[in-house]
């Protein structure tokens, strides 16, 4: 077997690329939970056929071409449409009608990856007839990830699971309607698209921009420490107006953070709170 | 005689796909309430549909049953099965990470994730149950635990509900016994009271 041959990343190999990561990109992975961590780096690692760790871990620090395509493997950028479909229904029923109330909407989604869960979003809105006076921002850490959120351009292979979800959380038109397919992608029509801002935004050391009437962050905060939730739950707190919607992944909570008394629980199971 | 030994033994890790459900219920219902070491189980299940596992297996056993959370600390008289559409990892300090990356052999959670993470943090401290189930996801997991000296069990195929996953493990070299779904619990249960 290959298995000797392979660079065993372990916890000393972790520091090692947290520090060069910060120290030559002023990209700081220091909070994240180490279980997952260590296992992206490891899976990039056992695709160096021979390499060693140093000439990984140098490659890392100094070859830009390198270092963009490890930052893109590191961080985990899997995510689909209409994921939990009992959470956007949900949506659709507590939080829309309440959102149908403001003259104009804000929503950021943070870390929002190739940005599957904000098309999802704008069909929500699109249906619910706000998209007209919305805008939408999807962020992450990576670019590379941002150009194809703004494409709008998925593989159809995905799409039979897609509408699924998409009929499961309450839809009642065709899924299909939205989307022109070409070449084995579904591309998203323009009158989505031009509601979407992306742009760079790393929640680890970037700061609130704005104010928003809703943000959706699912299944990031199960990437890092219990520090880090906290910092980045409050980043969201001070990121919302009163009455604003923070949509978490099924799995997160609000209930260990000290800015939990500034919530309300609007659907406990989904996840959803709601700033008071 | 028994084949079980618990002594030094921190957890015991169960993985099963196709009838798995069934067969987590037969080895648990004879556990009792205060069984003394933490269980972690890992059954592929649907995804994207609200699924009530959790419950049907709580209905066979005394012992506590429950979804792992992120950053739970593992505790003793609890089994723990992992949520849908995630991967179970375990953390140095003894509680679980959930991960939603890519899919292993096509599984979410995948059973082979679970096992190597308890191979590298429990090493010997821990037991390896491979049942019935229809891919060979699993196999890979076990052999890493049976490599960190970890006792390994694998249903013997002839009696699982589905023969690939025993049977790949049993074609790797994983496991160290085969043995029959309903003399599992019993064996746990008989240990235990051996234990001290």
């Amino acid at each position: 077997m290959a298995e000797s041959k392979r660079i065993e990343i372990g916890e000393v190999e972790v520091e090692k690329i947290i520090d060069a990561l910060n120290r030559f990109h002023g990209i700081d992975f220091s909070g994240y939970s180490r279980a997952s961590f260590t296992r992206r780096i490891q899976r990039i690692a056992d695709k160096d056929a021979n390499g060693t760790f140093d000439s990984l871990l140098n490659r890392v620090s100094e070859n830009k071409e390198y270092f963009s395509r490890f930052l893109k493997e590191v961080t985990v950028n899997v995510t689909e449409m209409f994921r939990d479909p009992s959470f956007f229904a949900s949506l659709r029923k507590n939080v829309l009608p309440e959102l149908n109330k403001q003259q104009t909407l804000q929503i950021w989604h943070a870390a929002c990856s190739t940005g599957e869960e904000v098309y999802s979003m704008a069909v929500l809105l699109h249906e619910a007839s706000l998209l007209e006076r919305s805008t939408i921002l999807g962020t992450d850490l990576n670019p590379e990830v941002l150009l194809k959120a703004k494409q709008g351009v998925f593989s159809e292979r995905d799409f039979p699971e897609y509408i699924q979800n998409y009929e499961r959380s309450g839809g009642k038109a065709a899924l299909s309607e939205y989307y022109d397919s070409s070449y084995g992608n579904s591309v998203f029509k323009p009158f989505f698209k031009d509601k979407m801002t992306f742009s760079e935004h790393n929640l680890v050391n970037d700061g609130s921009f704005n104010k928003f009437n809703l943000i959706m962050c699912r299944n990031v905060l199960i990437y890092f420490q219990k520090p880090l939730q906290a910092r980045v739950l409050h980043l969201f707190k001070n990121s919302l107006v009163t009455g604003g919607f923070l949509c978490l992944g099924s799995k997160e909570s609000l209930l260990f953070s000290d800015d939990r008394l500034a919530f309300e629980v609007v659907d406990a199971k989904e996840k959803i709170y709601r700033k008071i | 005689m028994n084949l079980i030994d618990l002594k030094g033994i921190e957890i015991i890790a169960i993985g099963g796909s196709v009838g798995g459900i069934k067969a987590v219920s037969e080895i648990l219902k004879s556990l009792p309430a205060d069984f003394p070491i933490p269980i972690v189980i890992v059954l592929h299940r649907l995804r994207n549909v609200t699924s009530s596992i959790q419950s049907v297996i709580q209905h066979s056993t005394a012992l506590r049953v429950k979804e792992a959370d992120e950053k739970e600390t593992i505790t003793p008289s609890c089994a723990y099965i992992a949520p849908a559409n995630y991967h179970l990892l375990i953390e140095e300090d003894r509680t679980f990470a959930l991960d939603y990356s890519e899919t292993v052999k096509y599984s979410r959670p995948s059973i082979d994730l679970t096992f190597e993470c308890i191979a590298e943090i429990y090493g010997k401290a821990a037991i390896g149950i491979l049942l019935t189930g229809a891919n060979d996801d699993g196999a890979n997991g076990l052999l890493r635990m049976r490599n960190a000296e970890a006792k390994c069990y694998v249903q013997n195929p002839n009696t699982a509900h589905a023969k690939v996953m025993p049977r790949a493990a049993i074609n790797l070299g994983a496991a160290d016994f085969l043995i029959h779904l309903e003399e599992i619990g019993p064996m746990l249960k008989k240990a235990v009271q051996n234990r001290n």
